[in-house]
């Protein structure tokens, strides 16, 4: 790893913190309300913050979950520093994609 | 009749095998007596490295029962369990003979991370006034009694599962120069150790720090190295 992605790593970490503070947060309450997913989507579609929340956590997630997997396949595959990088470039997009979609899943109207 | 010691020597290169020896036991003795006691007086062809004898040198740096040690230093009767010995070369790095590790890798990654003294004066100049407790002189204090034994280097288990890991004594050593006033080559040392394989490869296990037989904190002084680094890029110094 070199200090660019250090830099990403930890910031997109840091960034995630109180993100994933409040979407703990969130499970507690919609479970403990006993909320259906008929109410939890009333309250998401088309609502721009749940929307600005998540979709920011779902790239946060993907760029720090790609580096991290970076890293462990640099140290314990054969992989070279280029070939996991592409793999790990990849793996991002793909969890990047299917966040997304799940975003739009629930916030769009 | 005299106590021995049960003592396993590895002897060959890469592909030798432990051989078993046995050594009188002395009231006071070191693991390098023992291996000195073997070449003397059973096998001449025994190879291994020492000089100095007081913990000074580092160079007699060998596996001991599983663990890397300075062997002038650390006397049989606090490693020997159950009266027995398994003496090997350092680890993470290439067998030349028997206990002599080869030590070119450990010592080309300190020039790789810029381990060298850049002077930002000529001897025209007068010399630079360093106060002694200053915050920069007491970190590169910390840092420079290293021996260059390569205890945490064979230690470390990022170098295991990287090779091009720059290590935590070349990278003390970098924490030492970074902080030390008088040194002009910071941009190029910071630049040297913020890439691939360099501070931001540790991953804090701090079995360097357990080793070192100096009580040095290598792992501290990678910690520094990683701020100092980040820093550096934030501002644009280094990319």
């Amino acid at each position: 790893m070199n200090v660019r992605l250090y830099v990403w790593q930890r910031g997109t970490a840091a960034l995630m913190v109180p993100l994933v503070l409040v979407h703990v947060a969130v499970i507690f309450y919609a479970t403990r309300k006993g909320m259906s997913a008929a109410d939890i989507l009333g309250r998401t579609r088309g609502s721009i913050a749940w929307a600005s929340f998540y979709g920011v956590f779902v790239v946060a997630a993907a760029i720090h979950a790609a580096i991290g997997v970076r890293n462990i396949l640099t140290e314990w595959s054969p992989l070279d520093d280029r070939r996991a990088g592409i793999f790990a470039i990849v793996f991002g997009i793909v969890l990047l994609l299917l966040g997304l979609r799940a975003v739009t899943a629930v916030v769009l109207p | 009749m005299t106590a021995t010691l049960e003592v396993s020597l590895w002897r060959g290169g890469a592909e030798g095998r432990y051989q078993v020896y046995e050594v009188p036991l002395r009231e006071n003795q070191t693991v390098l007596d023992v291996v000195t006691w073997v070449q003397r007086n059973v096998d001449a062809t025994l190879s291994y490295r020492f000089a100095c004898r007081v913990g000074m040198c580092g160079s007699c740096a060998m596996t001991v029962n599983g663990r890397p040690r300075w062997t002038c230093r650390t006397h049989v009767s606090k490693v020997a369990a159950g009266g027995r010995l398994q003496i090997g070369p350092l680890e993470n790095l290439p067998v030349i003979k028997d206990l002599a590790a080869d030590m070119r890798p450990f010592f080309e990654k300190w020039q790789q991370a810029k381990g060298v003294f850049a002077p930002s004066k000529t001897r025209a100049d007068a010399i630079e006034e360093i106060r002694p407790d200053g915050p920069a002189r007491t970190a590169a204090d910390d840092a420079i009694e290293c021996i260059n034994c390569g205890v945490c280097y064979a230690a470390c288990d990022t170098v295991r599962w990287n090779s091009d890991y720059l290590g935590p004594a070349a990278l003390t050593r970098a924490w030492s120069l970074v902080n030390d006033q008088r040194d002009a080559g910071n941009t190029a040392r910071l630049q040297a150790v913020a890439a691939s394989g360099g501070c931001h490869a540790c991953h804090s296990h701090q079995s360097c720090q357990e080793h070192c037989p100096q009580a040095l904190n290598p792992t501290a002084a990678i910690a520094g190295l990683k701020r100092r680094t980040m820093a550096a890029y934030l501002k644009g110094e280094i990319t």
